[in-house]
């Protein structure tokens, strides 16, 4: 390798004892999938890339938004708009032209999930969501894949390394040992919800990436069947022993064909039917002109909405402004459909029978993806 | 004869919460003469009613817990719930 150009990119590990050209190479040879080119994925990407892990994955169906930017360090206000895999990749590209990139501007879903994660040695988690979570989980137990956890929440974070076979008679652990089942989305907050900050995702996903080329190079104690909780208010570690839980197998689809029938999203999603309309429903009620539409995004948040008309109250001021609603239907919409039901139970109870209450089920967002969907 | 035993052991266990468990309880618990993880699940059930619908997993001294688990005086249980976000 020393005739390469790339020794030069590389020296500084190379010569780290213990890790050496060895190292590099395996490096080069590994295939690593990121799971979702957010908070965590970013950082974990941009080092990854830098280090010369030699192919790596994006799967993101989301587009760069402005308030992401706090956190999601690859992108600038110029992407704003645009998908994140391919701005992500242009990012890396630039980084590292050495090495191989492949992009999916796509949700993991349980159609695709088998064969991108089939194509990959490790898989990074660093979605944002439990359906997600659970899905790359049950996916990677039938593949046989070890994945990098990481996941954040206000001021503290995780990781661990889980579904990976350390020697012949450890067993591996997986994310349902810990947690059997998913817990439904307005059960945990979500960043967008909770808040989180910026730097803390920064910090978690650089640790991805650290256990990643640990467990690639063979190098260190790399965080096996282990899980850290860090707290970046007050820099506490905490670190857990894990273990198989008996039964937890039983939850996992066994084979492809079962775990394509299993509807994640569904697992998660609350049973709030008879408060939830989707994009259909909802298209309905716009054309009869007879709802009030609210929007408890808070003032700056993107994108904005010129389709209808609405009355922008964030969440917070919500309780005292119900006198502004005069229709006897009443949407309430916000950015993924999670604060806008938290928003519908609270009116509910103020409203009782005298007003039919609803939230638009996967927010703004979905809505507009649906309409863009029908126009291409 | 035998003297009888005329003092009482006090034995003393520590809780710890994590995310947004911190939301429903003190963060840092210590309470007393409490047998097994299962004895304390329902004393926190009693005190704290949100507490039932949470989702976390049990730890007793750094070690997730499956089933119901013996404490020993100075034992600390750490509750951790799932983060979602990313």
């Amino acid at each position: 390798m020393n005739n390469l150009p790339s020794y030069d990119r590389y020296h500084r590990q190379i010569i780290l004892k213990d890790f050496g050209e060895a190292g590099q190479q395996k490096l080069f040879s590994a295939k690593v999938l990121v799971v979702g080119a957010g908070g965590l994925g970013c950082p974990a990407l941009q080092y990854l890339a830098a280090a010369g892990v030699g192919t790596l994955g994006i799967i993101d169906g989301d587009i760069v938004d402005l308030s992401n930017l706090h956190r999601q360090i690859l992108y600038s206000v110029h992407d704003i708009g645009f998908p994140k895999a391919e701005k992500a990749a242009e990012k890396l590209r630039q980084l590292n032209p050495e090495i191989t990139i492949n992009t999916y501007c796509e949700r993991l879903n349980n159609q695709n999930a088998f064969g991108i994660i089939n194509e990959y040695d490790i898989i990074i988690d660093g979605s944002d969501n439990f359906a997600t979570r659970y899905m790359i989980n049950d996916a990677c137990v039938i593949l046989n894949k070890p994945i990098i956890h990481g996941s954040v929440s206000q001021f503290q974070g995780q990781i661990a390394i889980l579904n990976y076979r350390k020697n012949i008679v450890s067993e591996p652990v997986n994310y349902r040992d810990l947690f059997p089942n998913p817990p439904k989305e307005d059960e945990v907050p979500n960043c967008a919800e909770a808040g989180v900050l910026g730097v803390l995702p920064g910090i978690i996903g650089t640790m991805q990436a650290n256990e990643t080329i640990k467990l690639i190079a063979g190098i260190g104690q790399p965080l096996i069947n282990r899980i850290i909780t860090f707290n970046a208010l007050n820099n506490e570690l905490y670190e857990l022993g894990l273990s198989v839980r008996p039964g937890t197998r039983s939850l996992i689809p066994a084979d492809e064909d079962a775990f394509r029938k299993t509807d994640y999203e569904w697992l998660c999603s609350s049973t709030n039917s008879e408060l939830e309309i989707d994009h259909h429903a909802f298209d309905e009620l716009l054309s009869q002109r007879k709802i009030d539409i609210i929007d408890v995004r808070n003032i700056n948040e993107m994108p904005e909405i010129e389709e209808f008309t609405t009355f922008r109250i964030p969440l917070k001021e919500l309780p005292g402004m119900s006198s502004l609603i005069k229709s006897d239907t009443v949407v309430i919409i916000c950015q993924t459909g999670n604060r806008s039901l938290h928003a519908a139970k609270q009116l509910k109870s103020v409203f009782g029978a005298s007003k039919k209450v609803l939230s638009l089920k996967g927010g703004i967002i979905k809505w507009k993806q649906e309409h863009t969907n029908q126009l291409l | 004869m035998l003297p009888l035993c005329s003092y009482v052991i006090i034995m003393k266990i520590s809780v710890i919460v994590f995310g947004q468990l911190a939301d429903l309880i003190t963060e840092n618990l210590v309470l007393e003469n409490i047998a097994d993880t299962d004895s304390l699940m329902e004393t926190l059930y009693n005190t704290y009613p949100a507490f039932r619908e949470s989702k976390f997993m049990i730890a007793v001294n750094k070690k997730l817990i499956t089933v119901n688990t013996l404490l020993a005086d100075k034992s600390t249980i750490a509750l951790l719930p799932p983060f979602s976000g990313g």
